[in-house]
């Protein structure tokens, strides 16, 4: 007979403490809590979950593995379908996925999937690498760019003999996991241990590469035998609203690029950042999540603005919870219309307008609409714009010969071929801004494709 | 990569250095830059490519010392290296359309219209350049001015060599002498840009300026370069950094590039 024992929750830093530091938020499971947790799945036949979860682990089948403790057995079930457990056990949104699915959502909440997986993903980062390179004349592979699409499309040719370069217009891999998600959601410690293990595999890794700029595609054609561009979607979208160039105006890009990538929350730091004491966050996705838990730790007093209401925040629930109980307000249906400065040209206003929601728009979200006459203003001296990013248009001029969508994101068929011989594209410059899951999915599907490609060639 | 060959100061404050950095050298165009770190904690810090030799695979930098990282870069020695370098950023310089036209540098600008001056000499359409600085001493690569220019002018505010006085006050003399100018190229500070804009704008003569913005990718993934031409925002990064001078909102442009010069210390506050 299953056990009927509630879902059980990871040990977090008390959130007093954790907005006076950068150190990793949740702690995780102890093990004997994940075979606790692990004891509340029923095995399902038909496991329900695994529908959810866009790379399609076997789920029942890892976690029966941990009921028994062995987190060995378990990684290597969940290795058949990611290389990155440790990182999405930690920023996937479970909630959406694998466990919106799971049946024990009627009787004590979803099993802690997520957790179970970070659980496996710990356990692997314990490992030596093992270290091999490839035959130096194997067929070579070029990757443009360093995030979850580019690291999982290079593993992945790498364990199949070919030689793997990848570019990185950044002086540090990673892409989003390293200068987006901040430390205390997803310790860098992580992400450079994924890295290394590619290091270790003989992936080369070009840094401060620029693809288009400082390597054009005709030289990538000439000296690779296959492409793929994994280059994210990383320009920010703006309000294009009055005042917006205003000192104390900024991206979310620009304020975590700053915090995460040049270490700008350290005392030693050489690059500035600037915190207000009365920040205003636009947005509620994860980017203004992890921007306004960023800024109540840098000393700020934050207040998110979201035009939609509390159903329709996108973000991750459990980051939601988390920034609640750090003190990030929460100022719902409410839009900005304008933002005010003073003579230096420094911001110190914003006005909004209050919205309700009307008809079901073309995301089946209801369209928030503006209220007449509510205006309002709130004093603010620093404004963090979240509001989503589109791809770089550098890409466009670099690969002129691709399709693109008319927000300049690549097309590419459900195999992420692009149509073009010899190159392949997934990820964010794919979709638009989404999830480290079906970015590292798009760089798993492109490897076998390129790999079945580079056979075929070969023949 | 990144290693320096060699280092000399040119100037008091202000050094020019050959990095070899094969990738950028083969590739780069004039009005181009990079973006480096001193060290492996350093920040991303913009630098015009002044010149650079596709053969030997370097490129010339011409840095002056106004803060840590251009202090830090100073100071480095021949055979040492730049931890870190991207590029070539930004958007070649377009004048090719222009038959006559004049060139003016301020300061570390001269740094942006050499390369200019180079190819417009080697393609025999050479420039009339105005050069000015604070003081004689302060010129930068006057010798090599004068090979690539047309007529070379020089001005300071001192009066220690050439004219006395601001290039505003040469270019407005060579203008009214009758000289026909299809196009002005200003690289400097930018209370220098706008006030020859201010200029050329009462003659009607198109002005192409270079904005020195802050910067921290340089790619067109932060907006911290934005700048407001003609109405709409401009990432001066991926955008520029070379502009219609009289479209730029200079006043802004100048608020933005000191926001963290005035707020560096309490910026520094809550850190960890
Ligand atoms: C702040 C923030 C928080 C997020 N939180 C979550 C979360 O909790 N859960 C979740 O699932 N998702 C989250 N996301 C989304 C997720 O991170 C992205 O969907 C994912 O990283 C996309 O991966 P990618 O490999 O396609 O691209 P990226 O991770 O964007 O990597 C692209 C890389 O390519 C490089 N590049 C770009 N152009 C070039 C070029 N021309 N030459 C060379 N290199 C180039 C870039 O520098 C970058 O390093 C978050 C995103 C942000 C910004
Ligand atoms: C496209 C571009 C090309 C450039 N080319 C050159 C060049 O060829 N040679 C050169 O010496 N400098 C150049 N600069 C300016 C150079 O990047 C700055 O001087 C440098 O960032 C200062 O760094 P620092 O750490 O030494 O000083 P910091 O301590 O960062 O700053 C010292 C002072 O310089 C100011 N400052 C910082 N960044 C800039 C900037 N971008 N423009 C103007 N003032 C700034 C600060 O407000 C502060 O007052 C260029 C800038 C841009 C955007
Ligand atoms: S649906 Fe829930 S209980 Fe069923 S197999 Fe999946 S995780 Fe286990
Ligand atoms: S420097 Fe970041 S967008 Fe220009």
């Amino acid at each position: 007979m299953a056990n009927m024992k509630g879902r059980n929750m990871p040990r977090v830093q008390d959130a007093k403490e954790r907005v006076r530091n950068f150190d990793e938020v949740s702690h995780g499971f102890d093990d004997a809590t994940m075979v606790e947790e692990a004891d509340r799945c029923l095995n399902c036949k038909n496991a329900p979950c695994m529908g959810g979860c866009p790379v399609g682990i076997h789920i029942p089948e890892f976690i029966s593995c941990l009921k028994k403790g062995d987190k060995e057995g378990a990684s290597e079930v969940i290795s058949r379908s990611t290389k990155l457990p440790a990182i999405c056990g930690r920023v996937c949104p479970q909630e959406r996925q694998c466990e919106k699915y799971c049946v024990r959502n009627r009787a004590g909440g979803a099993v802690a999937i997520g957790q179970l997986e970070r659980c496996v993903g710990d356990y692997n980062l314990t490992k030596q690498n093992v270290k091999s390179s490839p035959d130096p004349s194997a067929p070579a592979v070029a990757i443009v760019g360093s995030g979850p699409a580019g690291l999982t499309c290079a593993a992945d040719c790498l364990s199949a003999g070919l030689r793997v370069t990848i570019f990185e217009a950044f002086h540090k891999a990673g892409g989003v996991l390293t200068y987006g998600i901040p430390e205390f959601r997803l310790p860098k410690a992580i992400v450079d241990k994924e890295i290394s293990k590619l290091l270790d595999m003989g992936c080369e890794i070009k840094l401060n590469s620029l693809v288009g700029r400082s390597v054009t595609i005709d030289e990538l054609k000439r000296d690779y035998d296959a492409i793929f561009i994994s280059s994210g979607a990383g320009l920010p979208q703006f309000l294009h609203i009055e005042g917006e160039n205003l000192n104390g105006v900024m991206s979310a890009n620009e304020f975590l690029t700053r915090v995460n990538l040049m270490k700008a929350y350290k005392k030693d730091s050489a690059t500035p950042i600037y915190c207000g004491q009365n920040v205003v966050v636009v947005g509620a996705g994860n980017v203004a999540m992890d921007a306004a838990r960023t800024a109540k730790r840098l000393g700020g007093d934050v207040t998110i603005v979201y035009r939609r209401s509390r159903d329709e925040i996108p973000a991750r629930a459990e980051e939601v919870e988390h920034a609640e109980e750090e003190g990030v307000k929460f100022m719902l249906l409410t839009n900005p219309v304008s933002i005010g400065g003073d003579e230096t040209g420094m911001v110190n206003s914003m006005r909004c307008i209050k919205m309700q929601l009307g008809e079901p728009d073309a995301s089946g979200r209801r369209r928030p609409v503006p209220i007449e006459g509510s205006e309002f203003e709130i004093a603010t001296d620093h404004v963090i714009v979240a509001l989503g990013t589109s791809p770089n248009p550098l890409i466009k001029k670099a690969f002129p010969m691709l399709s693109f969508n008319p927000r300049g994101t690549i097309i590419a068929d459900e195999n992420m071929f692009t149509g073009v011989e010899g190159i392949w594209a997934g990820g964010d410059v794919v979709t638009g801004s989404a999830t480290v899951i079906s970015a590292m999915g798009a760089g798993r599907k492109a490897a076998a494709q390129i790999i079945e490609y580079i056979g075929e060639k070969k023949k | 990569m990144n290693k320096v060959l060699s280092i000399v100061e040119t100037a008091p404050r202000v050094v020019r250095l050959e990095v070899e950095t094969p990738d950028v050298a083969k590739h780069c165009l004039p009005g181009q830059f990079i973006i480096l770190r001193a060290d492996a904690e350093g920040e991303r810090v913009p630098f015009t490519i002044c010149d650079y030799d596709r053969e030997k695979g370097t490129i010339t930098l011409l840095v002056q010392v106004v803060g840590d990282t251009t202090a830090e870069i100073a100071a480095l020695k021949a055979g040492e290296y730049i931890h870190d370098l991207v590029g070539p950023l930004g958007n070649p310089t377009e004048l090719d359309e222009y038959e006559n036209v004049v060139l003016v540098g301020g300061g570390i600008g001269c740094a942006v219209i050499y390369p200019q001056a180079k190819k417009r000499m080697s393609e025999g359409k050479p420039c009339d350049i105005i050069i000015g600085a604070k003081t004689s001493q302060l010129l930068f690569a006057k010798e090599d001015f004068k090979k690539f220019a047309k007529n070379l002018y020089i001005t300071t505010d001192d009066g220690s060599e050439g004219l006395k006085g601001f290039v505003t006050t040469q270019l407005e003399l060579l203008i009214q002498s009758g000289e026909k100018i299809d196009c002005v190229f200003v690289v400097g500070p930018m209370i220098m840009m706008k006030n020859v804009c201010d200029v050329t704008a009462k003659y009607d003569i198109p002005t192409v300026v270079s904005m020195n913005s802050l910067m921290l990718d340089g790619t067109g993934m932060c907006g911290c370069c934005r700048i407001t031409v003609g109405g709409e925002t401009k990432y001066a990064c991926v955008d520029g950094p070379e502009f219609d001078g009289h479209k730029v909102d200079f006043k802004e442009a100048m608020q933005r590039v000191d926001f963290y010069k005035k707020r560096g210390n309490d910026c520094r506050m809550m850190r960890y």
